[in-house]
């Protein structure tokens, strides 16, 4: 029966520690507490413990069981990824906002509990604001320049959309591919998640919110120091993310990599900006616009015409 | 014979006879008839209501469903805690409505296709996807509700800003202006918070309490996008 007691006790130890121990680590451990308290905590359940230690090893196993998650074909697979709450959200949006050096995203904010909200409707989020202000910019075109043709350029919603989503997802995907393929190099510290990377660039998205409207503010220094404003904090918080990962790996790696991540940033800042934000017209313009003919007015859109107007 | 009555859900306690042999001993036959159907009368009125449907005049159908739909619209412009769109869900008004909007989004192809507005498919496309992703949204931050009824809700919490584009397109009949911008603007604004309120008394319920925000939140973004369709909609 003490056998039995012993063997009872170390399942107890392993369901509450929430991990695979082996037995022999177990024993170890168990032999190194004080025998009284075994035996007390044996006494105290008394004649009950023989029918607990059946519930304590399905607990196990159901905690085992839920460490690895539902098939990817049930909804409870998906739903794991939107475990988190308000707070939690807009802890991570501060977070993003202000990256420290020594503060990971990951570890600091995730915590190992990447969630796919904060990605998804930031990403939306962005693409409409970015569709709608630069279609703002377009109504106060016209203001100054009254032969400019409003009209919604519904299609840039479109674009927009398309643009961001893929960023988003597939520069991540390139990513997490690419330190899976250096993992080898590097031992100690492993990569992220594809989830976590998606997290880190979701997030890191979200500065771009508020300056895509204060890009509404037709001074063109204001502008790009807005621009430069958000494109440094959003990259240094994805530097400061990859930087624990990466540092292990060669210098060449580590640099190419995160001057990779860097230009593939900018290069988005700066493509939003040129596209949806047109540059006003000055106000001599005007009379020639009003003699030539009709094409180039009605497509203010399109970069090179305005830009050669 | 009460001490049979009371034993009918025990067989097995009674003394040592054999199970369910008390049976015999209750005459149920002459209360309630065994044979035929033994359905609860509310459900043989249900059954006897969809037999004769097949019967009735379409026009009964028709007028039917209609006023369902208008109770619900009334529940939407009047929002109060109730459950009638929960509970008796459709999809007709939801239609109808986006089916309206589109229409009266869409503007002719003078302009270059590339340019103009939403086209009839777009406003569509919008307005279901929409509702769609922001059901599904509500359902995996374990929102108990079911995902018809969530779209029901979305559906129907247009109505207020179809109105708003009626009244757009009657005010764009006037000359065009600042003045005619700013009535505008205003209808949209008002008809905008409209439509949040009523839909968030409707689907906040559903939500944990810590995720409400969440789950608020893409609505919001749906229904400024499609406020910002109406407010830009330029008659050419």
């Amino acid at each position: 029966m003490a056998a039995a007691d012993e063997l009872a006790f170390h399942e107890f130890e392993e369901a509450t520690n929430l991990l695979a121990q082996t037995p022999d680590a177990a024993t170890t451990r168990s032999d190194q507490l004080t025998p009284q308290g075994h035996v007390a905590v044996v006494m105290d359940s008394g004649g009950s413990y023989g029918a607990e230690d059946e519930v304590e090893s399905d607990k196990a196993a159901l905690l085992q069981e839920e460490k690895q998650q539902p098939g990817f074909w049930t909804f409870g697979y998906y739903q794991s990824f939107f475990d988190v709450d308000t707070s939690q959200v807009l802890d991570r949006i501060k977070g993003s906002l202000l990256p420290r050096p020594g503060h990971n995203f990951v570890r600091h904010h995730l915590r190992n509990r990447p969630d796919l909200y904060g990605p998804f409707w930031i990403c939306a989020t962005l693409a409409f604001v970015l569709a709608i202000t630069g279609n703002l910019t377009l109504v106060l075109a016209q203001r100054r320049d009254p032969s400019i043709h409003y009209s919604p350029q519904f299609h840039k919603v479109t674009v927009a959309g398309i643009t961001i989503y893929c960023y988003a997802w597939l520069v991540p995907l390139a990513l997490w591919g690419f330190l899976r393929w250096r993992r080898g190099v590097r031992e100690r510290v492993g990569p992220y998640t594809f989830l976590e990377t998606v997290c880190v660039y979701g997030y890191s998205l979200f500065v771009f919110i508020p300056t895509v409207v204060l890009w509404l503010i037709p001074v063109p220094w204001l502008q790009w120091l807005f621009g430069a404003l958000a494109l440094a904090l959003s990259a240094a918080g994805l530097v400061f993310t990859l930087w624990p990962v990466v540092r292990e790996d060669t210098r060449l790696a580590a640099t190419v990599l995160l001057s990779t991540v860097v230009l593939l940033h900018a290069l988005l800042a700066m493509g939003c900006k040129f596209y949806f934000f047109q540059p006003l017209p000055l106000e001599h313009v005007a009379p020639p616009h009003q003699a030539t003919s009709q094409p180039p007015n009605t497509l203010p859109p399109t970069l090179p015409r305005s830009m050669a107007t | 014979m009460a001490e049979a009555a009371e034993s009918p859900g025990d067989p097995g306690t009674a003394t040592p006879r054999p199970l369910f042999a008390g049976l015999s001993d209750i005459s149920i036959s002459q209360d309630i008839p065994v044979e035929g159907e033994i359905t609860i009368p509310m459900r043989s009125r249900v059954r006897e209501f969809d037999s004769s449907t097949l019967n009735e005049s379409v026009q009964n159908t028709i007028m039917r469903d209609l006023k369902a739909v208008g109770k619900k619209f009334m529940h939407v412009l009047y929002p109060r805690k109730s459950n009638t769109l929960l509970r008796d869900w459709d999809l007709w008004g939801p239609l109808i409505l986006c089916v309206t909007l589109a229409l009266m989004l869409q503007r002719g192809s003078v302009d270059s296709e590339k340019d103009g507005g939403p086209q009839f498919a777009e406003v569509f496309v919008i307005v279901w996807f929409g509702a769609v992703t922001i059901t599904l949204n509500s359902k995996l931050l374990g929102g108990n509700i079911s995902f018809f009824q969530s779209l029901c809700v979305l559906g129907y919490c247009i109505l207020p800003l179809t109105v708003a584009m009626l009244v757009c397109r009657l005010v764009l009949l006037a000359e065009l202006g600042p003045i005619n911008f700013m009535v505008r603007l205003f209808v949209v604004i008002v008809m905008f918070a409209w439509s949040i309120v009523a839909s968030t008394a409707f689907l906040a319920d559903s939500q944990p309490p810590n995720r409400k925000a969440l789950a608020v939140y893409p609505v919001f973004l749906f229904y400024f996008v499609i406020s910002w369709m109406i407010l830009t909609f330029t008659p050419q």
